[in-house]
């Protein structure tokens, strides 16, 4: 087994901003009326992520979310929910993107426009039993988006 | 606190994979009640027989067809006397979870019907639920549940209410894999029996853990598995009662389990090959062989002393930790496995903290989907205590805790 030098996991895993996310969640609790519900799960673990959006004219106006799990789902889901509030829908995509390439695909976050404060959940990658947690709400949201651009605009107005 | 029962600083050393470093860290290997690791003895059982008896069993006339058949059924042989049972009742199965689909499929199945209830409790693992939900549908019988207490122990009142009729068959576990409870088996088994009420054991976590005599404990069917007790992964055992795995028809059909086949018809060999279709996992039976003489020459009695002292150890241990929730019985109705809580902390990050120190232990629902439902936990974290942890393993998963408590501070 390949030895790994000993690391500090409060700068790489639980950082400092993952950590005050978790305690203090932003966006928590659900909108109703809301044009997007999508509802998220990791048998696995048993995380589970409820996810609403309010969305006029292509832009996402409201996000709201319950969910249950450790700290990086419920810190991804907060922290994805701060960057989607305000964006058009194809920006969320975008995100979905480039924090799947992040995550996923080993890219830099450098290198990756928008990321913002998700960079802090860069440090995921290393623990691949846990990059699902952080995937999670963002599983949810895409398959939620789905079912929206589907044509599914759930009744409400 | 008394003198451990074993020298575990010694028994350490029979099991190579404990030197392994894990993060920059000495390995504390606190989950082995989900697989235990296996000693020196065991892998070389297992190397030599493909060096050196490698061929299939109950077929060839040649050397090595002898000699891989004489160490299969010297394997059953060895396992029927740790357990004090009949060999012809030995039955190898995969596994825990097949051992009970066999005795589901073959015996519940067979026999009940819509009148008929069966009885688990609700501290069982999926392993030991899933199967009779299954059976339940397939028969339009009943199940019900004995509860647990708030101690983490069987409801026992509530258990001999339901072992009446219509109830005909009771499955339960003999260690819980979440709480360490040890059930009272013997006793339950003789409420059932006055009813008639027929009974199967999981004995995962049982078997490895204490002196199980199967004589005194008079259960029907009885199942454990291979690598929670030193063994290897591929091997199981199902102890059933002769007479019973005689009147019932096979599970899996195939070569290795016959007696005469025509095109029409087939008549079946005798228990208990019967329920063992096709090339069985000799390679793990002579594993398992040498597992059993190594938790016997160590002595079944010092293992359950060992452990029963270091989980003292532990529990009086972690009772110190603020914020800390155990859940399950203490003394000596507990058995090495201590699930807990930290207030504010998820248990997977528990978990994650933990292994950057080196320290292995379990996070999740631990296939225990309704106890966790139960004790209104999503999930747990958990400890699990074995022959080869020591006092200095338990010290480092509290230093360990003491970390994730520091992180995880407001
Ligand atoms: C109490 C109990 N029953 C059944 C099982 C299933 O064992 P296996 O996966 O070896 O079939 C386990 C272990 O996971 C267990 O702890």
């Amino acid at each position: 087994m390949a030895q790994t030098e000993p690391v500090s996991l409060d700068d790489e895993l639980f950082r400092e901003i993952i950590l005050d996310h978790y305690r203090h969640p932003r966006h928590r609790g659900l909108l109703d009326p809301a044009d997007m519900a999508s509802h998220g799960h990791n048998p696995l673990c048993g995380d589970e992520v409820d996810l609403s959006l309010r969305v006029r004219g292509g832009q996402v106006e409201g996000v709201g979310f319950e969910g249950q799990g450790c700290s990086i789902s419920m810190a991804s889901t907060s922290m994805m929910s701060e960057e989607i509030q305000g964006k058009s829908l194809e920006q969320a995509h975008e995100l979905i993107g480039r924090f799947r390439a992040m995550l996923l695909e080993g890219q830099d976050p450098s290198s990756l426009a928008g990321i913002g404060d998700l960079e802090a959940l860069s440090g995921v990658r290393r623990y691949a039993s846990r990059v699902k947690c952080a995937m999670l709400p963002w599983t949810t949201l895409e398959a939620g988006l789905k079912q929206l651009e589907g044509g599914h605009e759930p009744a409400g107005d | 606190m008394s003198a451990l029962a074993l020298d575990a600083e010694r028994v350490r050393l029979d099991f190579p994979i404990l030197a392994e470093r894990v993060n920059g860290h000495r390995l504390v290997y606190l989950d082995s009640a989900a697989s235990s690791q296996k000693p020196e003895v065991v892998i070389e059982a297992v190397s030599d027989y493909y060096r050196h008896a490698n061929a299939n069993v109950h077929r060839g006339v040649h050397a090595l067809g002898e000699r891989a058949t004489e160490l299969f059924e010297s394997a059953r042989t060895a396992v029927a006397g740790l357990v004090s049972a009949d060999p012809r009742g030995v039955v190898f199965v995969r596994n825990t979870t097949e051992g009970i689909n066999l005795v589901a499929q073959a015996f519940a199945r067979e026999r009940l019907g819509p009148a008929d209830r069966i009885v688990c409790s609700e501290m069982e693992h999926h392993s030991n639920l899933v199967p009779w939900q299954r059976v339940r549908d397939q028969t339009g019988c009943q199940l019900a549940y004995i509860p647990v207490t708030p101690a983490g122990e069987l409801d026992l009142e509530a258990a001999e209410a339901l072992l009446r009729p219509p109830t005909r068959l009771l499955s339960v576990a003999h260690v819980s894999n979440v709480l360490g409870t040890i059930n009272p088996v013997r006793e339950l088994v003789r409420m059932a029996h006055r009813e008639g009420i027929t009974v199967c054991v999981d004995g995962a976590q049982a078997v490895p853990h204490m002196p199980v005599d199967l004589g005194e404990l008079d259960a029907d069917f009885y199942a454990f598995s291979g690598h929670k007790m030193c063994g290897p992964t591929g091997i199981g055992v199902l102890v059933g009662r002769p007479q019973l795995l005689e009147e019932m028809p096979p599970f899996l059909t195939g070569g290795s389990m016959i007696s005469v086949v025509t095109l029409e018809r087939t008549t079946w060999d005798e228990i208990p090959h019967k329920f063992e279709a096709g090339t069985p996992d000799i390679g793990g039976a002579a594993g398992l062989r040498a597992a059993v003489s190594y938790l016997e020459s160590t002595g079944m009695e010092a293992v359950q002393g060992h452990g029963a002292a270091l989980s003292d150890y532990a529990i009086e241990a972690l009772s110190e930790v603020p914020g800390l929730t155990r859940y399950g019985p203490s003394g000596a109705n507990q058995l090495g496995i201590l699930s807990f809580n930290l207030s504010g902390v998820h248990p997977h990050d528990v978990g994650t903290v933990l292994d950057r120190y080196g320290v292995a232990v379990r996070a999740g629902h631990h296939c225990c989907q309704p106890l966790m439902r139960r004790l209104g936990v999503a999930a747990t974290a958990r400890a699990s205590l074995y022959l080869y942890n020591t006092r200095e393993d338990v010290d480092t998963l509290l230093e360990a805790i003491g970390e994730v408590r520091r992180i995880f501070s407001d």
